[in-house]
């Protein structure tokens, strides 16, 4: 039989051949819906042109979404004439981060749209609300989200616009996102018309993960990073006399408020952030290594989280001229960061040069308070070799002890961190504040990082703000 | 309960498909069809179950009742195939009978979720078709001229494109019809066969370049009179259908890559002449910048493959009327939808199974004639399925034809039954051609007892001599092909 079909498909190898090639072209076939529609169900059940969406809308109330501790942050209610209405307890404090979920989405809101808007109750609950006609419960997201340091944050932020990101480095986990101004999401279907329309304060814009700042000296974190990288054995012995400024190509960096830092090596330039020594620093880079530097640091790329953000931009290669890299190397300039891309390399110094993708939403649950849908911790890769994080947080540990950050000298944890104070518009001498950093030291628990637009110094304004929240997490 | 019913049925109905499916395949372990009886007598039991189920979700979730009656008919219909094709031909095949049988019962199905009215209209056509299918295995059988035929094939299948391509009505940008005493005809459909019996007509006896040519010409104006009227789907299928039977007709890998090349070079110009090309080509690459208009059908359907996750969202519980034509063009995007991805790849097999069978039957004839027509009518039929789904789900580019037996369109499901029912003829052909053999062996065997012995030494010498010779002779003497089966 066997030598039958041999001689059989011997003589007629060209069907044969036809009939693989079909039936491999539909396994790819099959493969690809399978893989497709997997892979795009949530973006596609997102869009706008979808129907689908208004009919489980109309079939589920939308579900809540929590806080870590479980803290409601949004639910929806039935108000007296038995119309649905979202409820957010906290009124402005979660204004950006949860969003809201009329006139457009934002947020989690946005985000999690895909399971607030799913029922996953149990058959027996779904039978019984047929029965009584009533819509079936959505499932609850659970956020990662900390309301008290969430209050403390945007209470220490006060009127000032900025924003505030506080992660765990070793999970990534979201623990409090403030933007400011803010604004109370109930409200936004009345007060809508005058938000967009006003451009000047960008209300809606979450600053946090989206708005893009210089970086000012708090770059100088990533100039350092370049620096050891090139030169790993003899970095310490660097030297410089800082006069106040330095020119090249008829450009002038002078270091903040005039000041003359004298001889100083590479730890006190950075503690004291000489903005004179780094622009010299950044003058003897590779600059062509130095782009890839950046680059592998998340710059000039959508970030790898799963809420909104906005991509941070720093273009350095072997054409950059001199004014510009001197620029470049005090975070002034074209280059702009996000708050939460300098929370991320922040997190990396932390956490031994690893990035863990930051993330705010920690599990999804049904109505019968079983887990839909879990999400864990998730490593993005390494931003930096182990030894690098060690010197570098080697050198934003001096920041606090004898540098610009002092005013979290001396408390219960050690703290490590960056300040800032990058110059922007045309006014000489207007700053935004800026702090990063984290605590304990030893072993890195929580990282902060601070902007207040327009305050002045990042060690007078900033620094302070960060000292609340590190307070407040180690309940001191 | 209605909740418990249709979330329970999800289930049951993937499980009866995949089953159904495995036994698709399964059938391809024997070699005999007696052996393969309790598979299909298995099938039929899991077809009937599925469609009932079916039926069951649809009248639990519109609360009518009358739907019962209507699966009512379409049960006593398929199961008189089933047992027609039985008590006639009793060596028909049994897969082939079955599949067009389940493929049936699927799209009738979906059509009655989606549209009871032409649902109906398609089980009456279904109908009427099934009885003229069933005299067609007895034509191919008997009539052994079918194989001079092949002006007459090529004259009418030109003659028919013309007509609508001067007379037809334009569909939506396409002439793909004609009406005659208020029947609406599509031609394309029908002439699809035509074309296949024309090309193996033309090709059986000699294979050389003059053939070729000639009929590259036959062809080049079936492909240019579609392309005219714009339905480009089927001057694809057209395409593809005489460059792959030629291949197999001449065992000439060079006339596959003239073929593939000239394809590629056609299609260019297609696309740089013809705007409603570039469109279609357009909707494929990024359907999401012109959701709006040309993307608009393509998106849908993707939203609806997307929604129905691995066990479907349920019968009547997706929304897949939001794809215009969803019933004809894109049906394979609303099974996806309401049965799920697990019964939509097990219903991709299921095509793939019939498609092996037909190459199966091709391979085992020994007449090049019916050979070919096995092999060029499996094609037409496995790249109709290929363009209809993989333009559904964005693998290609959108062409706008059927999924045979499922989609609603009375010409394609004519169609497609006529080709299930020439190649149950062509089954038949093969059986007699084995027992032919058999007997021309018996012949062979009375014949050598009655030699002397030393004669029969010779004999067996000379014989194993022809053995060596086998592995580069391409022509066999008829009374090798087969060998000892029973």
């Amino acid at each position: 039989m066997k030598t039958k079909n041999k001689k059989i498909t011997k003589k007629n190898r060209e069907i044969m051949l036809i009939t693989w090639m079909f039936t491999l072209l539909f396994l790819g076939l099959a493969g690809y819906i399978t893989y497709y529609s997997v892979t795009h169900q949530q973006e596609l059940m997102s869009n706008s042109y979808n129907g689908r969406q208004q009919i489980l809308i109309a079939k589920n109330t939308r579900g809540r979404i929590l806080a870590a501790d479980g803290s409601v942050l949004a639910q929806t209610i039935l108000d007296s004439e038995g119309n649905e209405k979202r409820e957010y307890p906290y009124q402005n404090l979660f204004s950006h981060v949860v969003g809201y979920a009329t006139n457009g989405r934002m947020g989690v809101e946005a985000q999690a749209n895909y399971y607030l808007i799913h029922s996953n109750a149990p058959l027996s609950q779904k039978a019984a609300l047929d029965v009584s006609g009533e819509k079936y419960p959505g499932d609850d997201v659970y956020t990662t989200l900390d309301v008290n340091l969430q209050e403390v944050a945007s209470k220490a932020l006060g009127v000032y616009q900025g924003a505030v990101v506080v992660t765990e480095p070793d999970t990534g986990k979201v623990l409090a996102m403030v933007s400011k101004p803010d604004f109370n999401p109930e409200q936004i279907a009345d007060i809508w018309d005058d938000l967009i329309q006003d451009d000047e304060s960008s209300i809606l814009l979450n600053r946090a993960s989206q708005g893009l700042y210089p970086p000012g000296s708090t770059f100088k974190i990533v100039m350092a990073l370049e620096y050891i990288r090139e030169n790993p054995d003899t970095y310490q012995n660097y030297h410089y006399t800082c006069n106040g400024s330095i020119t090249r190509e008829e450009s002038r960096i002078q270091c903040y408020h005039g000041s003359v830092h004298g001889a100083v090596d590479f730890q006190r330039s950075f503690a004291k952030s000489c903005n004179t020594s780094f622009a010299n620093i950044g003058l003897s880079l590779n600059r062509d290594e130095f782009g890839k530097t950046l680059n592998a640091l998340l710059f000039n790329e959508k970030l790898p989280v799963a809420f909104q953000s906005n991509i941070s931009r720093v273009e350095v290669s072997d054409e950059t001229i001199d004014s510009d890299m001197m620029q470049v190397s005090i975070g002034q300039g074209t280059t702009s960061i996000t708050p939460l891309l300098l929370n991320m390399i922040t997190c990396a110094i932390a956490n031994q040069g690893i990035l863990m993708k930051p993330y705010l939403i920690d599990y999804v649950q049904n109505s019968a308070e079983n887990k839909v849908k879990t999400f864990e911790p998730d490593r993005y890769g390494k931003l930096m070799e182990e030894n690098e994080a060690e010197a570098l947080k080697g050198l934003m540990i001096d920041v606090v002890e004898e540098g610009t950050a002092s005013k979290l000298k001396g408390l219960s944890y050690t703290a490590a961190g960056k300040t800032g104070s990058a110059e922007y518009g045309t006014v000489k001498g207007e700053s935004h504040a800026w702090f990063t950093g984290f605590a304990p030291a030893e072993d890195p628990e929580v990282c902060v990082t601070v902007i207040i637009e327009g305050a002045g110094a990042g060690g007078d304004y900033a620094v302070p703000i960060a000292k609340r929240i590190f307070d407040a997490y180690f309940g001191t | 309960m209605e909740l418990y019913v249709s979330e329970f049925s999800k289930y049951v109905i993937a499980l009866l498909i995949t089953l159904y499916t495995y036994e698709c395949f399964a059938v391809f372990r024997y070699d005999e069809e007696e052996q393969r009886n309790g598979i299909y007598t298995r099938q039929n039991l899991l077809m009937f179950a599925l469609h009932f189920s079916c039926f069951l979700v649809i009248c639990f979730e519109t609360g009518d009742i009358t739907y019962l009656f209507f699966y009512a008919f379409q049960q006593i219909v398929l199961y008189a195939v089933i047992v027609l094709y039985r008590m006639l031909y009793p060596g028909s095949n049994r897969l082939v009978v079955n599949n067009m049988c389940m493929l049936l019962a699927i799209g009738f199905c979906i059509l009655t979720r989606l549209d009871m009215n032409k649902a109906i209209k398609q089980f009456i056509i279904a109908s009427g078709s099934l009885v003229i299918a069933l005299v067609i295995p007895f034509f191919i059988h008997k009539f052994k001229f079918l194989k001079k035929l092949k002006w007459v094939y090529v004259l009418v299948g030109i003659a028919a494109l013309s007509v609508v391509m001067i007379l037809g009505q334009t569909t939506y940008g396409s002439k793909l019809s004609y009406s005659i005493a208020g029947i609406t005809f599509q031609p394309s459909e029908f002439v699809k066969i035509l074309f296949v019996f024309y090309v193996a007509s033309a090709l059986y006896e000699s294979s050389g370049f003059f053939e070729v040519f000639t009929t590259a010409v036959a062809a080049g104006a079936h492909v240019i009179v579609l392309v005219i009227s714009k339905d480009l789907g089927s001057a694809l299928i057209f395409f593809i259908v005489y460059v792959l039977m030629v291949f197999v007709a001449t065992k000439n890998y060079f006339y596959l890559l003239a073929g593939i090349l000239g394809g590629s070079g056609a299609a260019y110009i297609a696309y740089r002449v013809f705007t409603h090309v570039q469109v279609r080509v357009q909707a494929w690459r990024d359907p999401w910048s012109v959701i709006d208009s040309a993307g608009y059908q393509i998106t849908q359907s993707l939203f609806a493959i997307s929604s129905g996750g691995w066990f479907g969202l349920g019968l009547c519980k997706g929304t897949p009327e939001a794809i215009p034509f969803v019933e004809a063009d894109f049906i394979f995007s609303a099974i996806a939808e309401e049965f799920g991805i697990l019964f939509a790849v097990c219903l991709i097999l299921i095509c793939v199974s019939c498609f092996i069978m037909f190459m199966n039957i091709s391979v085992r004839l020994n007449d090049k004639f019916y050979q070919l027509t096995a092999f060029g009518l499996g094609v037409t039929y496995i790249f109709q399925v290929f363009l209809t789904i993989g333009g559904g789900t964005k693998f290609i580019p959108l062409t706008g034809v059927t999924l045979p037996f499922i989609s609603y369109g009375g010409s394609s499901v004519l169609t497609t039954l006529v080709m299930f029912a020439v190649i149950e003829g062509l089954y038949m052909i093969r059986l007699d051609e084995k027992e032919q053999m058999r007997l021309a062996r018996v012949e062979k065997a009375k014949k050598k007892k009655k030699r002397s012995a030393p004669k029969r030494r010779l004999q067996r010498i000379s014989e194993a001599a022809w053995e060596e010779n086998e592995g580069t002779d391409t022509e066999y003497p008829a009374g090798d092909m087969i060998e000892d089966e029973e």
